[in-house]
């Protein structure tokens, strides 16, 4: 967003000479920005495991191995060729979706990754779903009502809650519904691998609360301030000028326009939260991507680490992306080129 | 528009020590303020109150309050006290570091893209937006755990991850700083640019970059207690607030102040620093952005 705002008028102009370029352009710039950084980031997880201390071929076969098996092991798993011949194979097998075969369960990665990735977008979507019209509502309600009790008490506690981290707010939740105030939930996600998440709603609800709250009281302020700057604008002061019902003027002129922030914040909400999902996984045992990472970075498990790691970057570029083509799609000033 | 109407309210404050006095004024800065004292205090002092060593065994694994452990044991039967009187330090310290690390890079990258304009500062400008696109929590992550977790990787990590957005916020306000007119004075004058940076742009800078190292400091707190929380922090035995809350959550039931204690003081340093940046963003137009995550 900064990207475009930068771009004010005078300062650069010859940036706005071309009718129907800059929001192309940008959106050009953004993926081959996006298509850069994925590929810097496999190079940086490729070369952060690999350097790793521990031999792969000597993790397999075990301390007991003879140094002639772990050297034909390591031989026939390609590691004694050099660094970039290495890179280049693993990245043309993930471009063909083989990530390989995990050291711990011998088992081909996608295999793990596949559920794992299932479960964290179940996760996910499941918090989108419910702090979206959350933020909407409590945001419609704290700006018309501005600055009274109940906005100022939303204010407080949202300053707190966007403060803490993560994963003390998950286990203030376990702290609260699942052991010493009201122990009426499973404090660890134990979902059966392989099974449907949305099958063990007990289970997710505790996950998913957190990454509500996480998210909320981000997503709730936007949509506040922008709302109480639609229902200063001329247009809202003409539409209630000539009689419209205040419930109209809400549903028609101002929840539109409060919308277009929250769907670019949504977005990049989306990719924070990938990151966040590690933590909050870990607290609740979740059997998603983040937990699949943890216990295999427990396990040295190289080309699972790899694989989750790559997974999860590109995720986090790819709701950027996204965030920036709704900016672009919702912003008529862009849309059709920085004409007034 | 509104000083104009009210010259008494805007001008009085501004005459003694300008917008931090304006921030003084608001009851969320104070209890900031006191929040934030008290937990530093605590960590600072703590080890010298502490009444056990950090490795003494005081009674049985999850044992409640009992005499001479006001706060139970943890999971290994060590006094919750001394944990938490010792805990902090560490979290502290490298969430400091790293805050004024990254603030001060970002702060001199987007000062020098700001007034060079042109094709330095779309150089600087482009490689911290392939910085800002990268899926920083993910890597940290993937470092740390790898590379066995040394402080200054971490201090370092997370002062790269909050230099591109402490540049462009520092740009957009050098750039309007830039066309005023005491700047084109000096530099009329023929001062060097060094020292327009340092006597005519930064005074300016000052109240914003205070939001912004109080917001980082907060957002830092939380990268690196999560990060001991996943036990890619602090090494046991020492002694570490995120540590301690995963070592004793399995006996929450039993004895909570384990949990309960390491988490009170993360989350009102947190807190803390949060309504710091809040109460002192107040004073700047159009600013909200304590509710914010990194």
């Amino acid at each position: 967003m900064s990207a475009i705002t930068a771009q004010e008028p005078g300062l650069a102009p010859a940036r706005r000479a071309r009718p129907g370029g800059l929001g192309l352009r940008w959106i050009a710039w953004r993926l081959v920005l996006g298509v850069l950084v994925v590929l810097a980031a496999s190079v940086i997880i490729f070369l952060a495991t690999t350097a790793l201390p521990t031999n792969p071929a000597q993790a397999i076969l075990g301390k007991q191995a003879t140094p002639d098996a772990v050297a034909r092991l390591t031989a026939s798993l390609g590691l004694d060729r050099p660094i970039a011949d290495q890179y280049l194979s693993w990245l043309g097998g993930v471009l063909q979706g083989d990530f390989g075969t995990s050291l711990a369960s011998r088992r081909p990665v996608a295999e793990q990754l596949g559920p794992a990735l299932e479960n964290s977008l179940v996760l996910l979507l499941l918090t989108a779903l419910i702090a979206i019209p959350a933020s909407v509502l409590l945001g419609a309600v704290t700006a018309l009502r501005r600055d009274g009790f109940f906005d100022r008490a939303t204010l407080l506690v949202s300053l707190g809650l966007t403060a803490v981290p993560e994963f003390v707010i998950g286990m203030l939740l376990v702290i609260l519904f699942a052991t010493l105030v009201f122990p009426v939930l499973p404090a660890v996600a134990l979902i059966p691998a392989g099974a449907n998440p949305l099958g063990y709603p007990r289970e997710l609800a505790l996950p998913v609360l957190t990454l509500v709250l996480a998210v909320v009281p981000y997503l709730y302020r936007l949509v506040r301030n922008t709302m109480i700057d639609v229902l200063d604008s001329e247009y809202v002061t003409m539409a209630r000028l000539k009689g419209m019902p205040a419930r109209i003027v809400l549903l028609r002129h101002a929840l539109p326009n409060a919308m277009i922030p929250v769907t670019q914040a949504s977005a990049v909400i989306l990719s924070y939260l990938l990151g966040g999902i590690v933590v909050v996984e870990y607290v609740f045992r979740y059997p998603g991507l983040g937990t699949l990472l943890t216990e295999a970075i427990g396990n040295r498990d190289i080309p699972v680490i790899q694989a989750t790691a790559l997974v999860l970057a590109t995720g986090v570029v790819l709701f950027n992306l996204a965030a920036d083509v709704l900016t672009v799609a919702l912003t008529p000033k862009l849309r059709t080129g920085g004409r007034r | 528009m509104s000083a104009t109407l009210q010259p008494v309210a805007t001008v009085a404050p501004r005459r003694f020590g300008g917008p931090l006095a304006g921030a003084w004024s608001h009851p969320v800065t104070r209890v900031g303020a006191v929040l934030t004292l008290a937990v530093l205090v605590l960590s600072l002092v703590g080890p010298a109150l502490a009444p056990h060593a950090t490795t003494d065994f005081v009674g049985p694994p999850f044992s409640p309050p009992i005499e001479g452990a006001p706060l139970g044991t943890d999971y290994l039967g060590r006094d919750v006290l001394t944990g938490v009187l010792n805990g902090g330090r560490s979290l502290l310290w490298m969430a400091f570091a790293s805050t004024a690390l990254g603030v001060g890079a970002g702060v001199l990258l987007g000062m020098v893209a700001g007034y060079a304009r042109g094709l330095l500062d779309d150089v600087i400008m482009r490689c911290l937006d392939v910085l800002y696109a990268f899926p920083y929590i993910v890597l940290v992550l993937l470092f740390v755990s790898l590379l066995g977790s040394p402080a200054w990787l971490i201090v370092l990590l997370v002062a790269i991850g909050w230099v591109p957005g402490v540049a462009r916020t520092t740009r957009g306000i050098t750039l309007e700083v830039c066309t005023r007119e005491f700047v084109e004075a000096a530099e009329v004058l023929g001062t060097p640019r060094r020292t327009i940076l340092r006597r005519e742009v930064l005074p300016n800078l000052t109240t914003p970059l205070l939001v912004e190292f109080a917001l980082r400091l907060t957002w830092a707190v939380g990268v690196i207690a999560g990060l001991s929380f996943l036990g890619y922090g602090v090494q046991p035995p020492a002694s570490d607030w995120g540590l301690m809350i995963n070592e004793n959550r399995n006996g929450l039931a039993v004895n909570p102040w384990g949990v309960l204690a390491p988490i009170g003081c993360i989350a009102a340093f947190a807190i803390g620093t949060n309504l710091l940046a809040d109460g002192i963003g107040r004073t700047l137009a159009g600013t909200d952005r304590a509710v914010g995550r990194p």
